[in-house]
């Protein structure tokens, strides 16, 4: 009897709310009859014949709406000061470049529901009065860019595109642009740049991209997500989207849970929903029985969250307060085989490479910074770098020209907050308590060995020894720790320390 | 290496590319990832090419050249093997399936087999975190990879 009920209730579905991904693996978005279907185009006909584009930005005010690309600001707001810029021609672009390595709601929308990022940046171009939009697709996405493209093609064929729209002597075009793989061309002055075809770097605010954007136009850029949220916002009305989430940030948000996760993919949830929900209830848990350690949010810009904040409810301040952010939506699960050092070093690499090199502090900082992290994962560390790397980060978010230097230490800075201890004993015992670190490992063999031999064998530097049938001893001084014994061996006999 | 992609027959096709976007603005982009994938790379004569047909200064088209990491100067070999770096598949392990790979072939990351049949790269997150760690091979891609079976899966390739 009760398995009747049990798909439904299981909290994995009952604890979700599907706005933006909606139509996700629900049509086709190859075909532009199954998004009408599913009530297409309804909200750019609501826009243009009914609300005009006061009434439209009014809408989108009130449902509360705040960006999805990682800053919250709300996009009403946004959208006000491009109706009221100045200007002969405007712009509206879609920021596709989803570079949070670990995320990927931005790809499953554009890959999933083309139309509805399509139909968004056409009534946004209606409310602000823009007649020419861009996408700016990361080169990774293939699919999705060949998708949009068909999604393009079919809305100007339908009239939904092109001039006139609606017989309203409204007109609005959207041409595809490719990113080339640099994380900084997500910051919106920097993609502009790469439009124009520049180096994709920021530039000071202000001038804002409100009132100086695209060829010094009027601009409003917006995230995928931010614009997948809009038809509905249009077509149910401002009321029914703010009554879903917290009190200060409204509706839903899209999470890439990945990582030691039993349930890995795409959650959407309420704003608000607590992070123990998601990751115990929705994503199932840690896999094999081992302990939640962390979760990493906000990707190279965010921070761990420790289990005493699990019950933190998530919005965008909120995961502020604890070092975190909110980021684009990735959710990246650590449990006790994660060193926290060594995350922090991972993420800190990421921004190194992808510092665009125009300020001192995002260029020179960071690198400093992860000199004194590679120290202390290679055992070299001393007590004072902790000091250092706490000092060092904050001067670098302070002073860094763009987002990318203003939180590129988050990643460090939470960790040694909240795992302090990892890093004392890294420096101080030498040692890697979640066995990651390479250089403070120690591999050794158990009494569990049977004297096969195996491991001898496949020793790349031959710094094993034992008689056969006796248990084998591995040489420390001459190990290099590459784990060809431990994978070879066949009664697991070898553990890593 | 050079001579087998300079050919004229590519540089009519790039030809054609610069003819689309006459008149387009800030082309600059499209016409590199056009030429990229004409060429293979973006060698300097072909940078120098456009900048002399499109009427934009040759240091800036090699400073947008040398900015993005998806654009290069040399091309790359037979099969291009990229282990995914992003943040899931390193949480499950992919730096060592990397060291792994450079090991038995002996290449480094962004290199080429001296018998120009594998160039071995590392990518950001390619949007399938749900199967990390992820490696692929030219547009083949293996989800959940074990440590233990890369070796026999790249085998098909040689
Ligand atoms: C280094 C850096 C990378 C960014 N990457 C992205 C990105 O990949 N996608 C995105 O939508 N926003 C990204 N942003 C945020 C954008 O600058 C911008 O705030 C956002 O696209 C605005 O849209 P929204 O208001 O709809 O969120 C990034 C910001 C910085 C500083
Ligand atoms: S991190 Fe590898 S696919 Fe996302």
């Amino acid at each position: 009897m009760d398995q009747k009920h049990s798909v439904l209730e299981m909290d994995y579905i009952r604890k979700q709310e599907r706005i933006a991904l909606k139509n996700c693996g629900l049509i086709d978005p190859e075909r532009i009859e199954e998004y009408i279907r599913y009530d297409g185009y309804q909200a750019l006909a609501k826009a243009i014949l009914q609300l005009g584009p006061e009434g439209v930005i009014e809408e989108v005010e009130a449902s509360g709406l705040r960006g999805r690309g990682g800053a919250g600001f709300p996009t009403g707001r946004k959208w006000r000061s491009g109706y009221l810029a100045k200007g002969n021609e405007k712009f509206i672009i879609c920021n596709a470049d989803e570079g949070d390595p670990g995320a990927f709601m931005d790809r499953s929308i554009l890959e999933g529901d083309p139309h509805s990022v399509i139909e968004a940046m056409t009534i946004a171009a209606f409310a602000i009065g823009a007649t020419k939009g861009f996408i700016y697709v990361r080169a990774e996405y293939p699919i999705a860019v060949k998708r949009l493209q068909i999604a393009i093609d079919q809305a100007h064929e339908m009239g939904f595109l092109g001039s006139d729209i609606f017989g309203s002597g409204f007109g609005f075009d959207i041409e595809l642009r490719l990113g080339a793989g640099a994380f900084v061309c997500g910051e919106a002055k920097a993609l502009i740049a790469s439009i124009e075809g520049k180096r994709g770097m920021p530039t000071p605010k202000p001038p804002r991209t409100n009132d100086k954007g695209l060829w010094s136009k009027p601009t409003i850029l917006n995230n995928v997500e931010t614009f997948a949220n809009i038809p509905p916002i249009i077509r149910n009305g401002a009321g029914w989207y703010a009554a879903i989430g917290s009190e200060k940030s409204k509706g839903t948000k899209v999470f890439a849970l990945g990582g030691k996760i039993n349930r890995t993919g795409l959650v959407e949830i309420p704003i608000g929903t607590p992070l123990r929900e998601v990751i115990f209830d929705i994503g199932g848990g840690i896999p094999g029985g081992k302990k939640f350690k962390a979760v990493q949010t906000g990707g190279p810009s965010g921070g761990c969250i420790p289990t005493e904040h699990l019950d933190v409810k998530i919005d965008y301040e909120s995961l502020q307060d604890i070092g975190s952010m909110m980021g684009s939506g990735g959710m990246i699960v650590m449990d006790e085989d994660n060193c926290m050092v060594d995350i922090a070093r991972f993420f800190l690499e990421f921004s190194v490479e992808e510092s665009c090199g125009k300020c001192t502090p995002c260029r020179e900082g960071t690198k400093k910074m992860l000199g004194i992290l590679e120290k202390i994962t290679s055992g070299e560390g001393v007590m004072s770098d902790l000091d250092d790397l706490e000092r060092l980060g904050q001067i670098i978010k302070d002073t860094s020209l763009c987002g990318l230097g203003k939180t590129a230490p988050n990643p460090v800075l939470s960790t040694l907050k909240y795992f302090r201890d990892e890093y004392e004993a890294h420096v101080k015992d030498k040692t890697c308590p979640a066995g990651v670190c390479k250089a403070l490992l120690q591999y050794t063999i158990t009494d569990k060995c049977i004297g096969c031999g195996i491991c001898k064998t496949v020793c790349p530097v031959s710094c094993i020894t034992g008689n056969k049938k006796e248990k084998h001893v591995i040489d420390p001084s001459a190990c290099i720790r590459c784990g060809a014994c431990q994978e070879a061996c066949p009664v697991d006999a070898i553990i890593k320390r | 290496m050079l001579e087998k992609i300079l050919t004229e027959e590519n540089f009519s096709a790039l030809d054609e590319l610069l003819e689309r976007y006459k008149g387009v603005p800030g082309p600059l982009m499209p016409l590199l990832q056009g030429a990229q994938d004409i060429f293979g790379a973006i060698p300097e004569e072909v940078q120098s090419y456009i900048a002399e047909k499109a009427n934009i200064p040759l240091a800036e088209i090699y400073g947008v050249v040398t900015f993005y990491s998806q654009f290069r100067m040399v091309p790359r070999g037979d099969h291009v093997i990229s282990v995914c770096l992003g943040t899931a598949c390193y949480v499950k392990g992919s730096q060592n399936i990397m060291d792994k790979i450079s090991q038995a072939m002996g290449i480094g990351i962004g290199e080429t087999s001296s018998d120009g049949k594998f160039t071995l790269v590392g990518t950001r997150c390619i949007g399938a975190c749900g199967l990390a760690p992820i490696v692929t091979v030219n547009d083949d891609v293996y989800g959940k990879v074990k440590e233990s079976e890369i070796l026999k899966i790249l085998e098909k390739y040689k």
